[in-house]
């Protein structure tokens, strides 16, 4: 039984408010300067003429902030003396309009004195290049080590070497980054999109120097997050509540698509080298990787993103030596965030075509060469750890048969003419939640209260961001209590009302979330148990919650959710229940490069078919089947939404998305240049939906919003090089790169 | 610049305003007229966010000049819902799970009831063709496919028992 979503009637008939949406009397309107420049000294900043606009309200620069304008090689709210890539914030205009605000805002005068930029990553890395922060442009460094490297290619009858490069995307959602700050009596309010509410207040209490109980964030609709209006929305969060606060007026920043572009998140690039070393028979010995992510000029999520890849780098496989160095680097470049797959899908494109071409050397199969190598039950993984719950093989397997792997693999490509059809697969897995890489507190509050008539509010501290979360969460107290979804209330997020529940991010929003409605349903279920037993004459474990009834199990005694609910109240019982969920604890050895990464993991396969066009390197893809292992599904429509959702977007990444940077300046900041998959390029999805319950997720749910994405472009570049009989090593796969290679470049 | 005096029909009601001569039709639709459904998504008519209909055809309200559409017929999402009741395509939109982030969702929806009106019984691809002038970055467009199709054997069987 799929649970209509709780929000669509809002959304289908216009009346959900997005932050833009929001007016406010007297609001003020923000637009703020950027830096021409990849890195500079700011010498001076001439705001006479702008002020000398008629409905100027005040011009403002990072000095104005009371607090922290930023941390310590952090994105700052607006830069200070220094600018680290273009597009960084300098100066920002507030007026009683956009149109004056626009206006005075190209009539602020900043004067830089250039520094040499350092642009490319690789080149980042050496102790001469210029320095973005301090002594040296490294960020991080992640291990992983297992066994012994050169013992592992001793042994090996095969052994090969390549290197491949990704890209630099956004996460371009459909909904422009948007804040509304209104200041409330002592406090400020912040009406905005976000993933991370709690980082937000975080954010904006420091750059203002207040304290966390006086700043409040409201989550509003959000269209769309795939990893941003995180931190980003966090700069922008902290820009109005400094007007507001300063104007004692409410005050909005809203971006444009192409100041999106260019101030918003995006993927870090990576350059990856892969050795790898197998027997004859395809008995995989030895992985070695090093790889290079291009952080750009802040260090934002680096650490994490980069720890994950180190994680994950050598693939779902069984290989006793490995050898894993993942490094982020700071250059000049727009800095780099989070954006769905968060360094999966990176290391899952290297791992894949690597395989890929390794069958071919080998003469098998790609398929055979996965299942042979495949993690099984029990296995230890690359980081030592024993893995539980794999589900990998069930996923290839289910994905072969439902797409004719067999004989579309032997047939396709020998079409005569110019078009060549091809067929790929992919494999990952994909650790489950925040992990033991350290992005903090992996846990989520929620709360519940059940009103006298028996119908319910639940507050939790996970975002929706767009994937049903608030669906799921209803659906499992739904379960629990026996209430219909329709009685239940899901309230968005104030940061004032429930505990701190992390970031909705990793994929945990069911997971973590879901645990801790769980806890909370259970709380009141006992309670309302316990007065239904006295009610019913029996015993509280014979106590039965089903369809709006709670009776005895054999039915023969039963009173309706509301009428038992009215006497809970009449007795003074509460019907009120909180649940805290925390991860299970995981830990981590820097040096080793060993240890439970991960508390579970989730696997999937996919495979792609495509007809390439010779004569102009045009991709189309046909057909893309994905099987995905979410444990339990909670909603079966959602989660072939989330499958097919998933797979545009790496659609997207592997043949039509760039964003054009060239000496530090994007070149393709609208949807005109920077090309998002329309109806017309997406194919035939077909998701394929595996449950195998994971032992962790609340009735067995597993994360699906990001392993949905990062085997796509794998398994599509797969097919791609199957159908016209050549290897690629980067993407996007344009037509250009697609043509070069047919002609034999 | 001297504001320009423009009346338009807006979901059956007749709208009289002043506007700049440089305001776009989704400017003057989200903040005169003060309909918030339609959304911004670019600016440049690439992204469809911005789909309303105008004289019986889908159009970019934010490439159409506000002065544009004077004396004309609009219609956007919020005039769907006809006496409390949803329409067939909302049904549906809900029904197949073809709302996620929801962004998208007005435009996809005035581009879907445009496309229904010129042709009521459309295979996928012209579906597809359809709606390829609206981006959804969340449900990869299966899901909004099937609802169109669904949308549009209802409506044809609710026009066959007239």
């Amino acid at each position: 039984m799929s649970v209509k979503r709780l929000d669509a009637v809002a959304k289908v008939t216009g009346r959900a408010k997005y932050a833009a949406d929001l007016s406010f009397p007297h609001m003020a309107w923000i637009k703020v300067v950027r830096s021409p420049v990849p890195h500079a000294l700011i010498k001076e900043i001439d705001w006479s003429e702008a002020r000398a606009v008629g409905g100027v309200l005040g011009v403002f620069t990072g000095k104005d902030f009371p607090g922290k304008v930023a941390q310590e090689k952090e994105r700052p709210v607006l830069a200070v003396n220094r600018v680290r890539y273009v597009g960084e914030g300098v100066a920002m205009v507030a007026a009683e309009n956009e149109e004056i605000a626009r206006e005075a805002a190209r009539k602020i005068r900043v004067e830089y004195e250039a520094l040499p930029a350092v642009l490319d990553p690789l080149e980042a890395m050496r102790p001469e290049a210029p320095q973005v922060h301090g002594e040296s442009n490294i960020i991080c460094h992640h291990v992983v080590r297992r066994g012994n490297i050169e013992e592992g290619f001793a042994q090996a009858d095969i052994i090969l070497e390549r290197t491949y490069r990704t890209h630099r995307v956004q996460n371009a959602a459909l909904e422009l980054e948007t804040a509304v700050a209104v200041p409330e009596g002592d406090n400020v309010v912040v009406y905005c999109p976000c993933k991370s509410p709690f980082n937000i207040r975080r954010l904006v209490a420091d750059a203002l120097a207040l304290p966390l109980n006086r700043v409040i964030v409201r989550e509003t609709t959000i269209g769309g997050s795939f990893g941003g209006k995180d931190y980003d929305m966090g700069v922008l969060a902290a820009r109005a509540a400094l007007v507001a606060m300063l104007l004692k007026r409410p005050a909005r920043i809203s971006l444009t698509r192409e100041e999106s572009t260019i101030e918003g998140t995006k993927r870090h690039p990576y350059v990856l080298t892969y050795k790898i070393g197998t027997k004859k028979d395809g008995t995989l010995c030895a992985l070695k990787v090093h790889a290079v992510a291009d952080g750009g000029a802040y260090v934002s999520k680096t650490p994490l993103v980069t720890w994950r890849s180190a994680v994950e780098a050598t693939g779902p496989y069984r290989i006793p030596h490995v050898q894993v160095d993942v490094y982020g680097v700071f250059t000049n470049n727009v800095y780099s965030d989070a954006l769905r797959g968060f360094g999966s899908p990176q290391v899952n494109f290297a791992t894949e075509l690597l395989m890929d071409e390794l069958a071919e050397i080998l003469g098998m199969d790609p398929l055979e060469l996965r299942l042979k190598n495949a993690l099984r039950e029990g296995d230890t993984g690359p980081t030592g750890q024993v893995m539980r719950d794999v589900s990998l093989i069930t996923c290839l397997n289910r994905v072969a048969e439902a797409s004719g792997w067999e004989d579309k693999r032997k047939n396709y490509g020998r079409e005569k003419g110019y078009k060549r059809k091809g067929i790929g697969l992919a494999c990952s897995f994909r650790g489950s939640c925040l992990g033991a890489g350290g992005e903090g507190l992996d846990a989520a509050a929620a709360a519940l209260l059940i009103h006298r008539d028996g119908t319910a509010d639940l507050s939790c501290g996970i975002v929706e961001v767009g994937q049903g979360s608030r669906t799921a969460f209803a659906r499992i107290a739904s379960e629990i209590l026996g209430l219909p979804v329709d009685r239940i209330n899901v309230n968005a997020v104030d940061t004032s009302r429930v505990p701190d529940s992390g970031p909705t991010v990793a994929s945990r929003g069911t997971v973590i979330g879901g645990n801790a409605v769980l806890k909370a349903a259970e709380q009141v279920r006992r309670a309302m148990a316990g007065v239904a037993a006295e009610l019913l004459e029996c015993s509280p474990e014979e106590v039965e919650f089903k369809e709006g009834r709670v009776g005895t199990r054999d039915g023969s005694r039963a009173l309706s959710f509301e009428e038992l609910a009215g006497e809970c109240y009449r007795r003074g019982v509460s019907l009120y229940g909180f649940g805290w969920y925390k991860a299970p604890d995981v830990f981590w050895d820097r040096e080793k490069g060993q240890g439970e990464a991960y508390f579970a993991y989730v696997y999937a396969a996919s495979i792609a078919e495509v007809e390439v066009d010779l004569e102009t390197g045009k991709v189309e893809v046909l057909r893309y089947y994905a099987a995905h292992d979410v444990g339990k599904a909670l909603n079966k429509l959602e989660v072939e939404g989330q499958i097919s959702g998933g797979a545009a977007m790496g659609i997207g990444y592997a043949l039509l998305e760039d964003l054009g940077l060239a000496a530090g300046e994007i070149r393709n900041i609208n949807y005109d240049r920077y090309l998002l998959p329309t109806a017309l390029d997406t194919g035939t999805i077909i998701p394929l939906v595996v449950e195998e319950p994971c032992r962790f997720g609340p009735l067995g749910a597993r994360g699906l919003g990001e392993p949905a994405t990062q085997i796509v472009a794998p398994a599509i570049i797969n097919a791609v090089c199957h159908a016209i009989g050549s290897r690629l090593y980067e993407i996007p796969a344009s037509l250009e790169k697609v043509l070069s290679k047919v002609r034999g470049d | 610049m001297a504001r320009v005096r423009i009346t338009f029909n807006i979901n059956g009601r007749e709208w009289t305003g002043e506007v700049d001569p440089n305001a776009t039709l989704l400017e003057v639709i989200k903040g005169e007229v003060g309909l918030t459904g339609t959304k911004y998504g670019c600016g440049i008519g690439e992204c469809g966010a911005c789909t309303v209909i105008m004289n019986g055809k889908a159009v970019n309200s934010c490439l159409v000049l506000a002065p544009q559409a004077d004396g004309a017929r609009i219609e956007t999402v919020e005039g769907l819902v006809r006496e409390g009741k949803l329409h067939p395509l909302q049904e549906a939109f809900i029904e197949h799970h073809a709302v996620q982030c929801g962004y998208c969702t007005p435009g996809m929806l005035m581009s879907a009831k445009a496309l229904l009106e010129e042709n009521p019984d459309p295979t996928e691809e012209e579906i597809r063709i359809g709606i390829s002038g609206n981006l959804c970055r969340c449900t990869g467009y299966e899901p909004i496919v099937k609802a169109i199709k669904a949308a549009a054997a209802k409506l044809d069987k609710s026009f066959q028992e007239e």
